[in-house]
């Protein structure tokens, strides 16, 4: 209880920051959401050239785009701010965070509250609820089960990816972009049918890594399309599970990592 | 090493126009060793271009095989592969994100110190960052290239002129992206804080710049209104246009002529807006 009220002051503080400076949060608040509506552009702009990519139509491959921007922007709303590690850990700023009896990760999280991203949420999910109409879903129990758990479950996968590609700073501080490959990369990798792809590259995004359970199986699963690429029809209900599973992965890692760091020391 | 050296200051016995090439000069190379330091950062930031590089191919060729005639926004596969390649790589040539350097030292007053040195700051901070070009165009231009030339059909040019109107285009690219980011980071005289429109920048320029997709995948009017009116896709679409010859010479030539009028165009304002600021700056800090 005292835990939850010392975040909630540590959420407190930083709201009334951001509130000060007004006309700062009103051009990112709209910034942050032109992000999502330029991802969403570019889909339609490439789909003025050809009405099918990768054996997919526009309306197909937006609902694959708008479970992504939903949960991408989900993601990034709560555990966008952790990719500043790299930061912190070169700063020494993490010794602060560190000898402090609360969690690490939380803490992280609320040093900067991101109430900016927020409308990009709302904008994320109002592309996917057009997408939803656009498309003729033949609904079932099973299928509104998973256009709930499906934004959620992305938005858990993208966020473990967040943390993980963050870890790497506890390892190698100068890691720069190399994150970025895969949180932002992973984000235009699910964008698109993964029909789009070579073998090779596809094997490691898609099945590798895992991204293909982001939105293009269970975009299959909603709509009821064979999978092109022969996994069964139930892949696209293992999302979760999946999401579950990168989640254990980036937990024990994001651990792992918070014991391997050295302060910089000052 | 008089007047080699960008941190020893000399006066120069030498005649005014050679003293002041010699200090560009220095500048340049000081622009360049400095981000000779920064290694990993160097390897880390080409991974995420080539990983970018592969999708970016793959979606396109795509949207290639499904478009009748297999040329979207006139461009042959092979062309688009040439543009999404380079364009990974010219990306941290010109420095389209990251820039706040300038922002940065207005915020904290460090500009004062700009402002006491012999150099014109526009002039300064320019060398400084054709340095850094360099330097981005011997390291981080040429990897993605490379992979993108093993792993897909690339186009290599067919005219002779090609790559040497290249490599112009691309010099002049990184002064009109400069001038971009010195104006952009300028508002911070006004503004104190210029995250703002920093995000606009960083938003506006990689869509509009033609990063993500060919702008000639757009109506054409929007196309060419974006190339007449703003600056931005005289950043990555002309040199990319360029080397993937996408139009005939004389268009090829005149894109270049245009990013020409751009690079001045930017120049001259930056140079009013620096002077304006310099007689109303309040420096902070104490």
């Amino acid at each position: 209880m005292g835990e939850l009220r010392a975040y909630a002051a540590l959420a407190g503080a930083q709201a009334r920051s951001v509130f000060s400076y007004r006309a700062s949060f009103l051009i990112e608040l709209f910034s942050n959401v032109g992000a999502t509506v330029f991802d969403v552009l570019s889909v339609l702009v490439l789909f003025r050239a050809t009405d099918r990519v990768g054996g997919f139509t526009l309306p197909e491959a937006l609902l694959m785009t708008s479970i992504t921007s939903a949960g991408f922007a989900l993601a990034d709303f709560t555990v966008g701010n952790v990719d500043r590690l790299k930061v912190y850990v070169r700063a020494g700023t993490l010794d602060a965070v560190l000898v402090r009896p609360l969690g690490a990760l939380p803490q992280l999280l609320l040093m900067d509250l991101p109430i900016r991203k927020l409308l990009r949420v709302v904008f994320g999910f109002g592309v996917l609820a057009v997408a939803l109409r656009m498309n003729h879903i033949d609904w079932t129990p099973a299928r509104v089960l998973l256009i709930t758990v499906a934004p959620i479950a992305a938005a858990v996968f993208l966020s473990s990816i967040f943390v993980l590609s963050a870890s790497l700073a506890f390892w190698w501080v100068d890691s720069g972009e190399l994150g970025s490959a895969f949180t932002y990369g992973g984000r235009d990798f699910t964008s698109y049918p993964i029909t789009v792809y070579g073998p090779l590259f596809r094997g490691l995004f898609a099945y590798a890594l895992g991204f293909a359970f982001v939105s293009y199986q269970p975009a299959l699963a909603l709509l009821g399309r064979p999978d092109p690429l022969g996994l069964p029809a139930w892949a696209g209900f293992a999302a979760p599970f999946v999401a579950c599973a990168a989640a254990v992965v980036a937990a024990v890692v994001w651990r792992t990592g918070i014991r391997h760091y050295r302060s910089t020391g000052s | 090493m008089v007047g080699k050296d960008a941190s020893v200051l000399t006066i120069s016995t030498v005649g005014p126009l050679r003293g002041s090439v010699t200090t560009f000069g220095a500048l340049v190379g000081s622009g360049f060793r400095r981000y000779t330091t920064y290694r990993q950062a160097t390897i880390a930031g080409t991974f995420t271009n080539i990983v970018f590089g592969y999708l970016r191919c793959y979606v396109l060729l795509a949207v290639a095989a499904g478009t009748v005639g297999g040329r979207p926004g006139g461009y042959a596969p092979d062309q688009l592969v040439t543009y999404v390649w380079l364009g990974q790589g010219l990306l941290s040539v010109v420095m389209l994100w990251g820039w706040a350097e300038l922002a940065e030292r207005i915020r904290t007053g460090d500009v004062a110190a700009d402002l006491l040195r012999p150099v014109a700051p526009l002039t300064a901070y320019l060398a400084a960052d054709l340095g850094r070009a360099a330097h981005g165009m011997l390291t981080r231009f040429i990897p993605p290239v490379v992979v993108g030339a093993l792993c897909f059909p690339m186009r290599m040019p067919t005219r002779w002129q090609t790559v040497p109107l290249f490599l112009v285009s691309v010099l002049i690219a990184v002064v009109v992206s400069f001038g971009c980011r010195y104006l952009v980071n300028a508002t911070a005289y006004w503004l104190q804080d210029a995250r703002g429109p920093i995000l606009l920048w960083t938003l506006g320029a990689g869509v509009l710049g033609g990063l993500y997709f060919p702008l000639r995948l757009l109506p054409e009017s929007v196309a060419v209104t974006l190339w007449l009116a703003t600056p931005l896709p005289s950043i990555l679409q002309t040199p990319l246009d360029v080397a993937a010859e996408r139009d005939g010479p004389a268009l090829q030539l005149g894109l270049v002529a245009l990013q020409l009028f751009w690079a001045v165009v930017l120049l001259v304002l930056a140079a009013v807006v620096q002077k304006r600021a310099e007689r109303r700056l309040v420096v902070q800090g104490g």
